[in-house]
């Protein structure tokens, strides 16, 4: 009981987590930072990622982990703008991959880490059910009424890129929902509740058959560079440089390019 | 008692006073509030609708599966929200069992709608109405409805003049647990009514998107939301469930 009112008490900084546990299950892609550090040995990598990340990386924490034996990595995949919270709130973290420059500005405005690089990037396509029912051929036809559209919502990369890419395009789309990430967007078009949605690339892929990807020329307008960075209080720098050093090698480029990622 | 109200005090903390009168005067945030409130209302009338008849019948009537019944009422306690939310989706969507057939025949389609924001809330809030109005009429003397019986009352008179009033505590205490919860709901809603505002945006919702940017603006939410329900709660417990 001790423990628990002395963690709670020295919590503040958790005040902002425990909002999102307080409103329902935005738990289930929350960090347990405690669990995390309470294994802080020297073998252990933590790497919070952007969710479009999460298949790329988790095979590339594989391939790390054979190149370095003893050395488990572990992964916090969840929207960027929630890990940048994360991290500023004093989650244990190695290193930070961000599915936009603004969020790891978040983290690099209090100094806990340096010189991201930008090791990536993603096209928003759009992704309709594998049938297409509602005719979708253009950017254009999104913002049809009787065209349900789901889009991320503004806060989040692929809201905001969404945002840049309907400007660009002189388009005013009102979507039937704002969803809270890219692969809630994309959930939504793969039971076929919406006709189509702005999503990435890479996430159609692993979307598989169900979904169809149209890339349209607007796409090009709002391009999300992804900077990775190794964090400044790491206890083990040398580890997180060299997992930042394998995201931007030759063969970390060959995985996320195979993925639908474009080299920045 | 202070593992449940410390995170609140830590709220009240960091909650940026000098700024709060401002940004709960914006037009988004009333909207959310009156979306919550309202949705959360009709979904507990709904809950009472069809939670007393059911509690009724599982406390009163012996019927083969009873006990399967009542396991099953308590699925979506157990289901986190987010799968509640889905299996809405694949029953009431677009191409789900029921809503294909709603959508082909009435021109109905719950998700993303209003509706669908109080469908979902009323199905994770409503195990908490049945359970405690099925307790309430596990604890009534049944004497006295017999006597009631015993004097020619029809047993909807019976139903409405003597169970009604006895477990009347009972109703209520479910409603305001019922109500509660479905003012608080988030996972359900955001994946089975998406999210937009004024229509389907709701308290929690519109707390989760701020978290993503603006963390002040998601604690100012919070603490509306929590000073709201804690107001309407307490002035509820006052009149009706500790005076009887």
């Amino acid at each position: 009981m001790f423990r628990r009112v002395s963690r709670w008490a020295a919590g503040l900084p958790l005040a902002v987590a425990l909002t999102a546990g307080l409103t329902g299950c935005g738990s289930s892609d929350q960090a347990t930072p405690a669990a995390s550090s309470s294994s802080g040995a020297a073998t252990a990598l933590t790497v919070f990622a952007a969710a479009s990340l999460t298949e790329t990386f988790t095979e590339l924490g594989k391939t790390f982990e054979a190149a370095h034996p003893g050395t488990s990595v572990k992964f916090n995949f969840s929207s960027s703008a929630t890990l940048a919270q994360q991290i500023t709130q004093g989650a244990p973290a190695d290193v930070f991959a961000a599915a936009s420059p603004a969020t790891m500005k978040t983290v690099t405005d209090a100094s806990l880490a340096t010189a991201p690089t930008t090791f990536v990037r993603n096209k928003l396509q759009i992704a309709v059910p594998a049938d297409n029912p509602a005719k979708v051929n253009a950017l254009k036809d999104l913002a049809d009424p009787k065209v349900k559209v789901a889009l991320c919502a503004e806060q989040v990369p692929c809201g905001s890129a969404a945002v840049k890419a309907l400007n660009a395009a002189g388009l005013k789309v009102t979507p039937v929902t704002y969803e809270q990430d890219v692969k809630a967007t994309l959930t939504k078009v793969e039971l076929g509740e919406v006709d189509a949605a702005l999503v990435y690339t890479t996430d159609v892929l692993t979307a598989g058959d169900k979904v169809k990807g149209l890339a349209f020329p607007e796409a090009d307008k709002a391009i999300n560079d992804y900077p990775i960075a190794a964090l400044s209080k790491t206890p083990v720098p040398d580890l997180a440089k060299q997992f930042v050093d394998l995201v931007l090698s030759a063969q970390g480029r060959d995985v996320l390019t195979k993925a639908g990622f474009q080299a920045p | 008692m202070a593992f449940l109200v410390l995170p609140l005090a830590g709220l009240l903390i960091r909650a940026p006073w000098p700024t709060l009168a401002q940004r709960l005067a914006e037009p988004q945030v009333l909207e959310a509030l009156r979306l919550s409130l309202v949705t959360a209302t009709v979904a507990t009338l709904v809950c009472l609708l069809l939670g007393v008849p059911l509690a009724w019948l599982l406390a009163r009537v012996t019927f083969p599966g009873r006990r399967l019944v009542r396991a099953l009422i308590t699925v979506p306690l157990v289901l986190p929200p987010v799968v509640g939310g889905v299996a809405l989706l694949l029953v009431l969507g677009r191409r789900g069992l029921i809503g294909q057939w709603l959508e082909a025949t009435f021109g109905i389609s719950l998700p993303f709608t209003t509706a669908g924001v109080v469908l979902a809330e009323a199905f994770v809030a409503m195990p908490f109405l049945v359970i405690s109005v099925e307790g309430a009429l596990h604890a009534t003397d049944l004497r006295l409805e017999e006597a009631a019986a015993t004097l020619g009352a029809s047993r909807w008179v019976i139903f409405r003049r003597v169970t009604l009033p006895l477990v009347a505590p009972g109703i209520v205490a479910g409603a305001v647990l019922c109500w509660a919860r479905a003012l608080g709901e988030f996972g359900a809603t955001i994946t089975f009514a998406g999210n937009f505002p004024g229509r389907t945006q709701t308290m929690p919702l519109a707390v989760y998107l701020a978290l993503e940017t603006e963390p002040e603006a998601a604690i100012v939410l919070s603490i509306l939301l929590l000073a709201v329900s804690v107001i309407i709660l307490a002035s509820l417990r006052d009149r009706w469930v500790t005076s009887p």
